[in-house]
């Protein structure tokens, strides 16, 4: 996993809620053995015509040449539905580091934190106040001081995310890693409890 | 300290507690299925490392199988090489799997329970969100994301944050006609998509206790459609009674012991709870789903919500562009609405129950005209049962066309699917958009409401359904 310590971008804004990870990327790109490429499929059924990636539709967002950035802000119960970790591998692909959001499915929240994409889970105030800013405004997201900024306005709030989660996103570590190193002691529990 | 039946299985399933951080959790049994594994073995290859605990871990394949000639190649090549992948890993690394052909292949959250291999006071994971259906045996089950079948590959162990807990209580009686699926369908109606998110919730009461354990699993399969992590249900005598001789379940030599010990996993009498929710079974209609969140349900004869009386800007907007895409408007009724075709299938209800159900009500009629209707028991054994029992004979007759185990036109990735536009209803658990199929429309309902549909061409109140003439 990449480390990751601070996002300074522009923000694509997508203000719906209960965006379902069907959504995010539907099953029939779910084909795939490696963890590549799905970025090509975000949001595949919003971003095209008929299912045809020569026909963007012009309403949607991601085909906006004037939103653009690593940031996705959404609207409530991001990530809801299926557990495919394929949502959290297509937003990073595409280029996302972080999302925010006033509310989040728990699974999602997992396989982002897990692939070092930051859901940043804001009030339901600062999030009505981003989908007002227009194109050309940036925000800063510092994982250390776990704030969130408006450049220009300088509003700021504070996001939460817990101790162990953080050092593994400032340092690139994973759990995988944790878990290896204690084998010894799992191997201590299933002898006295199996 | 009193204790709820969710803390009692979780801390003794704790291996460490990591501190401001998550939990290293024990996994007893871990599934797996073609789609969320590839990368997971692919990730340990890397790491150099073995699976850690493979007579732990069961497989099959289920969500890209074609639900017809499953003897013959897959034809699409995507599919059949992750097919053909999973069988590969699963050599490799002495995983035990039932694939397609062999007589316990089916819908992961199907076999699982039925062999017997889910048991109470387990702690059950999946690279699959409705692992929660296994919480009905009073075990601890939850989905998980790719990164964590890794992690389970590589420790037998997941790190986790512990949830809060919530518990339901449905007292009373069911009216006629009402299910189990109308009875999750009607709570996640009352507390939203999101309304369990982060908790881990015990359905509990009269109710509840008096439903099968197919009926049980039902309800704790669509746990998730309202947020929350899993859904459990305390074990009883309808549960021992379901376990007792099946395949994996203990033997006559334990299943005393096992039985005592099972007896002690409930929520003691003091035990508090973060939330609890108090639902009056004999409220309960049939219900159905109008718009693209399985929230978005009202009851059979209700009408859509009249999207401009809807204080919350957000939800308003929300419902207005699920309308949009299901073709439907604000405020009417979808009872008498015609339907193209009806599913009757996926982990929520595809078990011989559902099939028995819908059978009794279909016995002796046809299908209507203008509707295909596709009926995809969840296993191998459901089929084997089906067919047995003389189900199979009721569906041709009566035009429905019966497929093999899978998870069918559940999730528009395998052969089958519903065509865009299209209004379907469904037993399964989601109406995402595009969920069936790109542009495909889903109405979820329960097996029965599925049926009366089937035979009429609309949405029906199947409590309205004259009876046969014979
Ligand atoms: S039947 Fe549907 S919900 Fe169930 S495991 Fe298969 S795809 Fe998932």
């Amino acid at each position: 996993m990449q480390a990751l310590q601070k996002i300074y971008s522009r923000f694509i804004p997508i203000p719906m809620e209960n965006i379902d990870t069907d959504q995010i990327i539907p099953a029939r790109f779910l084909k795939a053995t490696t963890r590549d490429g799905f970025g090509r499929n975000l949001f595949r059924d919003w971003r095209y015509e008929n299912n045809d990636d020569t026909k963007p539709k012009e309403d949607f967002v991601l085909n906006q040449p004037q939103f653009s950035g690593e940031i996705l802000v959404a609207g409530k119960n991001f990530g809801c539905g299926s557990s495919r970790e394929h949502a959290a591998w297509a937003l990073l692909d595409y280029g996302f580091k972080a999302v925010v959001s006033s509310f989040f499915a728990d699974i999602f929240k997992n396989n982002a934190l897990n692939n070092g994409v930051l859901p940043v889970t804001v009030s339901d105030e600062f999030l009505a106040k981003l989908f007002t800013l227009g194109n050309a405004n940036t925000l800063s997201i510092d994982v250390e001081k776990q704030t969130i900024t408006i450049d220009a306005t300088g509003e700021q709030e504070v996001f939460d995310i817990n101790s162990y989660k953080k050092t593994c996103l400032l340092n690139g570590y994973d759990d995988i890693d944790y878990l290896i190193n204690h084998r010894a002691q799992i191997e201590a529990y299933e002898t006295q409890n199996i | 300290m009193a204790k709820t039946l969710f803390d009692k299985i979780w801390d003794k399933h704790v291996v460490q507690k990591i501190e401001d951080g998550p939990s290293v959790l024990y996994i007893d049994k871990h599934f797996i299925h073609e789609v969320t594994s590839p990368q997971a073995f692919a990730g340990i290859e890397k790491r150099g490392l073995k699976v850690f605990r493979p007579q732990q871990v069961v497989a099959t394949a289920d969500h890209n199988v074609p639900t017809l000639n499953q003897h013959l190649p897959i034809k699409d090549e995507l599919s059949r090489l992750q097919v053909q992948q999973l069988i590969e890993n699963c050599k490799k690394h002495h995983i035990e799997l039932y694939g397609l052909g062999h007589p316990f292949q089916g819908i992961v959250h199907v076999i699982g329970p039925e062999l017997g291999i889910t048991q109470p006071g387990m702690t059950i994971v999946c690279g699959d969100s409705h692992t929660s259906t296994h919480g009905a045996f009073g075990a601890v089950a939850f989905g998980i994301g790719t990164s964590e079948v890794e992690m389970v590959f590589a420790s037998q162990c997941v790190l986790q944050t512990k949830p809060k807990r919530m518990r339901i209580n449905i007292e009373g009686e069911l009216q006629n006609g009402v299910l189990s699926k109308d009875i999750i369908l009607y709570i996640i109606a009352k507390i939203t998509a999101s309304g369990a998110t982060g908790y881990f919730v015990e359905y509990a009461g009269s109710a509840i206790r008096s439903l099968s354990m197919e009926s049980r699993m039902t309800i704790c399969n669509m746990s998730i459609e309202m947020g929350a992590r899993g859904g459990m249900i305390a074990p009883d005598e309808t549960t021992f009674n379901y376990m007792k001789g099946r395949q994996f379940a203990p033997g006559v030599n334990q299943w005393e012991e096992k039985v005592a010990e099972w007896k002690e996993l409930y929520t003691d009498a003091d035990a508090v709870f973060d939330m609890e929710i108090n639902i009056n079974a004999s409220e309960i209609e049939p219900m159905i789903t109008y718009g693209t969140n399985p929230g978005l349900c009202i009851g059979i004869n209700g009408s859509i919500p009249v999207t401009d009386t809807i204080p919350d800007e957000g939800e308003r907007k929300n419902i207005i562009k699920a309308l949009q895409y299901m073709g439907l408007e604000s405020g009417k009724q979808l009872l008498g609405m015609p339907v193209q075709h009806v599913f009757i299938g996926s982990c929520t209800n595809s078990r011989i129950e559902d099939l028995r159900l819908v059978a009794q009500l279909v016995k002796g009629r046809k299908k209507n005209e203008h509707v295909q209707v596709m009926i995809v028991p969840g296993s191998q054994q459901v089929a084997k049962q089906a067919q047995a029992e003389g189900l199979n004979k009721i569906f041709i007759e009566a035009g429905f066309e019966i497929r093999q185990a899978g998870c069918s036109a559940c999730l528009g990735m395998n052969e089958d699917k519903i065509p865009a536009g299209e209004y379907c209803i469904s037993t399964s658990n989601r109406n995402f958009e595009g969920r069936q199929g790109a542009g495909a429309r889903t109405l979820l309902a329960s097996p029965l409401t599925a049926a009366a549909a089937a035979i009429t061409g609309v949405v029906t109140d199947v409590r309205t359904l004259e009876p046969v003439n014979s």
